[in-house]
């Protein structure tokens, strides 16, 4: 769960950097996708680094899924349920000190992983086009987000992302053994969480609303 | 003060259970919660009826029996156990829902009574130190550093309630063995043990099916000793160092 997300937000960081180049007009963002095509050539074939990357992220999410059905199966059965419910009482639902972003770590990474695909269909293979098919990832980019569903879309899964990241960047370190202070709140992993799913958030979200709003760079 | 309690019932490890409602009259503020179990126990073998099955032993908040869950909160809403908490943190008039610590490795055995002896297996796998000990040595014969000898000793103010359990939304005894491979693992008399402790341990609190750790926090927040959550972490790097050296 851990090494698999962590890898996962590594890519995130990467990733969010390559569209942030969008603000640098059209030239610089096509020669930027064109760039991590041919990276290493003639060391490494074309697109190789890029299908390294692909397989590896593909590995990392199958196992964050499959641990993460696993985790999900096996915690409902230890929490000793009586009929759909763990305890009667209405008082107290949401516990003692629990987080929005904890409780969403499961339907969060769902929304997520349906994104996900969304996301390859758009902007990777352009199957989905709204506004018209290109070969520029510079234009796909601009005819997907000049949408208003499209720019929702991506704010929904992106702040999905947040959350889940909050609660999980956190948690990953813990689960590394990477706590040393003893009130979860005021722990240092926990701003760093917070910070991560800010920068990420907003990183990721800057380009679409730029367009959407600003028509960025036509 | 007039209050009312829901508890749950279930006569035996088979029967399905349901929650019933009793009014208990003239309660003082002073009592603690079980002496009004006591109370309300007292009228029910006046009417005849079955009175409810708590456990209990020290009444002083040192043994661990008395957990209940109490408003949906493990030992209601003070930080301490059950036995210690008093009337007077609730409101005149307060309607009171009591049920049993939910867990699969704690099953009902009847009304307020749970299983608990997954945490016994626990500690049989690991949780103990086997050098013959003697005598006391000398206090300074071997030194332990201050940071390691608090941490120790506030980790070993674990009193095994199961607290953390009812709590944790996996129902996770994460807490529970987390503190106990703190203490003995910061000490050292536990240092021989200390891969064998862990990797023993962990594999027995998952064979006893308790949940799997998202690190939530909700453990710590109930526990009445408040055990600090960065225990689960020291369990985790020492976890991790024992798989590391191949102690699987
Ligand atoms: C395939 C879609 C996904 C699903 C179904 C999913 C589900 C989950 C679940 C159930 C957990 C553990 C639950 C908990 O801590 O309460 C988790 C943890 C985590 N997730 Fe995801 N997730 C998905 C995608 C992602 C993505 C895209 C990232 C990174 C950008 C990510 C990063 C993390 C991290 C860092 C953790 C913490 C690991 C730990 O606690 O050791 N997840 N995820
Ligand atoms: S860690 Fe706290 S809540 Fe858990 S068993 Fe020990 S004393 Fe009880
Ligand atoms: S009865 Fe011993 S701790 Fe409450």
């Amino acid at each position: 769960m851990a090494v698999s997300g962590l890898i996962m937000v590594g890519y995130l960081i990467l990733h969010m950097y390559g569209n942030l180049r969008a603000f640098e007009g059209p030239d610089a963002f096509d020669e930027y996708a064109h760039h991590l095509r041919t990276f290493g050539e003639p060391m490494l074939p074309h697109e190789g680094l890029l299908w390294f990357v692909r397989v590896v992220l593909l590995a990392a999410v199958l196992v964050h899924a499959y641990a993460a059905i696993t985790l999900w199966r096996r915690n409902k059965k230890a929490a000793g349920y009586v009929g759909g419910k763990r305890y009667q009482t209405k008082q107290n639902r949401t516990g003692i000190q629990r987080s929005y972003a904890s409780f969403t770590m499961r339907w969060g990474g769902v929304t997520i992983a349906l994104f996900i695909v969304f996301h390859i269909l758009n902007l990777t293979t352009n199957d989905i086009h709204p506004g018209g098919a290109s070969d520029s990832p510079y234009l796909k980019l601009h005819h997907s987000f000049e949408h208003f569903w499209v720019l929702a879309a991506y704010t929904v899964a992106m702040l999905a992302v947040g959350f889940h990241l909050w609660h999980g960047f956190w948690s990953a370190f813990t689960t590394l053994g990477q706590n040393y202070s003893a009130k979860r709140r005021d722990s240092f992993w926990n701003s760093a969480a917070i910070l991560v799913s800010v920068v990420i958030t907003a990183g990721f979200l800057a380009p679409p609303f730029a367009i959407y709003f600003f028509g960025l760079g036509g | 003060m007039n209050i009312t309690v829901r508890v749950w019932r279930q006569k035996n490890a088979d029967d399905k259970g349901r929650m019933v409602t009793y009014g208990v009259e003239n309660v003082s503020e002073h009592m603690s919660f079980l002496e009004m179990l006591d109370v309300l126990n007292e009228q029910l073998t006046l009417s005849g009826d079955d009175p409810i099955a708590f456990d209990h032993d020290c009444r002083e908040g040192i043994c661990g029996m008395c957990g209940v869950v109490i408003n949906g909160i493990a030992h209601g809403p003070e930080v301490t156990t059950t036995c210690q908490l008093h009337m007077r943190s609730f409101e005149d008039g307060a309607v009171i829902d009591v049920e049993p610590w939910r867990a699969g490795a704690f099953p009902v055995v009847k009304d307020l009574v749970v299983d608990r002896s997954a945490f016994d297996r626990i500690i049989q796998a690991g949780g103990y130190i086997s050098a013959p000990t003697g005598s006391a040595p000398d206090a300074h014969a071997v030194p332990v550093p201050k940071d390691d000898a608090d941490h120790a000793f506030d980790a070993a103010t674990c009193i095994g309630c199961g607290a953390c359990v009812a709590a944790c939304p996996n129902g996770s005894a994460m807490l529970f063995t987390s503190a106990k491979i703190t203490h003995l693992g910061l000490l050292p008399q536990g240092q021989p043990e200390r891969e064998s402790r862990v990797i023993g341990m962990v594999e027995q609190h998952d064979h006893e099916g308790f949940g799997g750790c998202t690190n939530i926090g909700e453990c710590t927040s109930a526990c009445p000793k408040g055990i600090p959550l960065d225990t689960i972490a020291q369990l985790n790097r020492d976890l991790l160092g024992a798989l590391a050296h191949g102690k699987a």
